[in-house]
């Protein structure tokens, strides 16, 4: 689903990615994990096009990132928290993001999923301000989002942090139902415990590049670990002393 | 077929929308419409407009770089969740653009205009000074917002960009004129007509002051480069050169910002 090769991205003298190279399997939940600043939220944003590589290509879907914005409409985005104009309403923003996928004739088969709004009980508040509604509403709401337009791709960012126990569960359920269904997720995260419910494949990012590719079960096989977390805490300690 | 892209439209409708119902907005639009009703009241129309054209020159300036820094901070996130939808950065920038700077444009027409059209105009002539005054004073909140577009990619701290917004402020509205006078007094015995207009044009809010004044025809009550554009042209042929480089200067920081925001990182 997504093809990686050579990136490399730098900020101000500093390379967050050093010629990264990735390949991220089609229908399979694939969590990206590494430390602070090892480059996760740079990659995903560079799947996105929201941040221009200094080298290196990026393909998703059969589509070269860069050149054209088409291949976005088969993505669904969840950025870490969202902000949302403060005056409008639940569902104006919601309405927005469809006039705005019709108006580029990107709205494709014009079905909507809007199941999470029923399971997170969100009706009752779309009519109200943005403004009105709890950090937590909010970020019910860029779920929503995430897979209103049935998405073959979803790219999460630590989706659950700022969702309450009951509804991260049911958004985990949303994201295997998805995956189910043939959708491609992509989820970074630093709860471990979480993405192990969740990743079928792991990719840990160590210092802009990545360290292990693969999947899970792989992983805790050859690391002799019983968890995601303790795995990838030996892998991280084993590059350390390398 | 629409000038403007039909995703732009809809980008701007629904910013249009949230910048509408915003509190400082509806401050925005109280404060002219206070601000010119006083004047009216304790003074003739003729002098309210000059009072106020000064207010204009001062507040909307401030309030376009400030509103827009603020605005484009708080919706950041958001403009990321826009940019990740299959829509291209022009399409977008335009959109939020037109969003932000468009309210603004209307509160202060609304603001200025609203109580002028209780007090009735009663002279005919100032017509064409109020309608001036109204263009300009939109002209400044297109450039001023545009310039807040250049400064959301300028640095990464939220309290630099603000120190920045106010800096650019401060130099524009309040310090240009100064520095300007001081450059007279040093090389006053030199003709520096030609500099003059320069350093005139190169600012839009002197830029815009002298085609108040010129509109207005006060002369030099409102600084040092308008009395020396005065003197050197009179009349149309003035006002059009300064109105042209006015739409220079709103299309300049506007083609700046979309280059950037085409470009950048988010």
């Amino acid at each position: 689903m997504i093809e990686i090769e050579g990136l490399i991205k730098r900020y101000g003298g500093q390379d967050v990615l050093r010629g990264l190279d990735l390949r991220v399997a089609r229908g399979r939940v694939t969590a990206i994990v590494g430390p602070n600043g090892a480059g996760k939220t740079t990659l995903i944003r560079t799947i996105l096009g929201l941040v221009r590589p200094d080298a290196g290509r990026v393909v998703v879907d059969g589509a070269l990132v860069g050149n054209d914005c088409g291949y976005r409409a088969s993505i669904g985005y969840m950025p870490q928290s969202a902000r949302f104009p403060q005056n409008l309403s639940g569902a104006e923003l919601l309405q927005m993001l469809r006039d705005l996928r019709k108006s580029v004739g990107m709205a494709g088969s014009g079905v909507l999923d809007e199941e999470l709004i029923g399971s997170f009980q969100l009706a009752g508040h779309l009519d109200k301000p943005v403004r009105t509604l709890s950090g937590g509403t909010q970020q019910k709401l860029n779920a929503v989002m995430a897979f209103l337009f049935a998405p073959r791709l979803v790219i999460l960012d630590e989706p659950t942090a700022g969702l309450d126990p009951m509804a991260s569960g049911i958004f985990k359920d949303k994201i295997v139902a998805e995956r189910n269904r043939g959708c491609t997720v992509v989820v970074s995260s630093h709860f471990m415990n979480e993405l192990e419910e969740l990743a079928d494949d792991v990719v840990f990012l160590l210092d802009g590049a990545v360290h292990y590719s693969g999947p899970v079960r792989e992983l805790l096989r050859t690391t002799r670990q019983a968890s995601l977390g303790r795995a990838i805490a030996k892998l991280m300690s084993q590059a350390v002393a390398a | 077929m629409s000038i403007i892209p039909a995703a732009t439209a809809k980008v701007a409708t629904y910013e249009f929308r949230d910048v509408m119902r915003s509190r400082w907005l509806i401050a925005y639009t109280l404060f002219f419409v206070v601000v010119t009703d006083a004047l009216l009241r304790f003074g003739g129309e003729g002098k309210a407009l000059i009072s106020l054209a000064s207010v204009t020159l001062f507040i909307v300036p401030l309030v376009g770089i400030v509103f827009g820094t603020v605005y484009l901070d708080s919706a950041r996130e958001f403009t990321e969740l826009l940019l990740a939808q299959p829509v291209t950065r022009r399409q977008l920038f335009t959109g939020i653009y037109l969003g932000l700077s468009l309210p603004l444009a209307l509160a202060f027409v609304v603001g200025i205009g609203v109580p002028f059209a209780l007090h009735g105009l009663a002279e005919p002539a100032l017509r064409l000074p109020l309608a001036t005054l109204g263009l300009v004073g939109s002209a400044l909140t297109f450039v001023f917002t545009a310039l807040a577009f250049v400064i959301a990619a300028c640095s990464a701290d939220r309290l630099r960009r603000m120190g920045i917004a106010i800096g650019v402020w401060l130099l524009g509205a309040v310090l240009y004129d100064g520095l300007v006078l001081v450059l007279v007094m040093l090389f006053g015995d030199h003709a520096i007509e030609r500099p003059m207009l320069a350093l005139m044009i190169a600012n839009p809010v002197d830029l815009s002051r002298v085609i108040l004044l010129l509109q207005f025809d006060t002369s030099a009550l409102m600084g040092y480069t308008g009395a020396a554009f005065q003197q050197f042209f009179s009349g149309g042929a003035g006002i059009a050169v300064a109105a042209a480089a006015l739409v220079l200067w709103t299309a300049g920081p506007l083609w700046l910002g979309l280059r950037i925001f085409d470009t950048r990182d988010f």
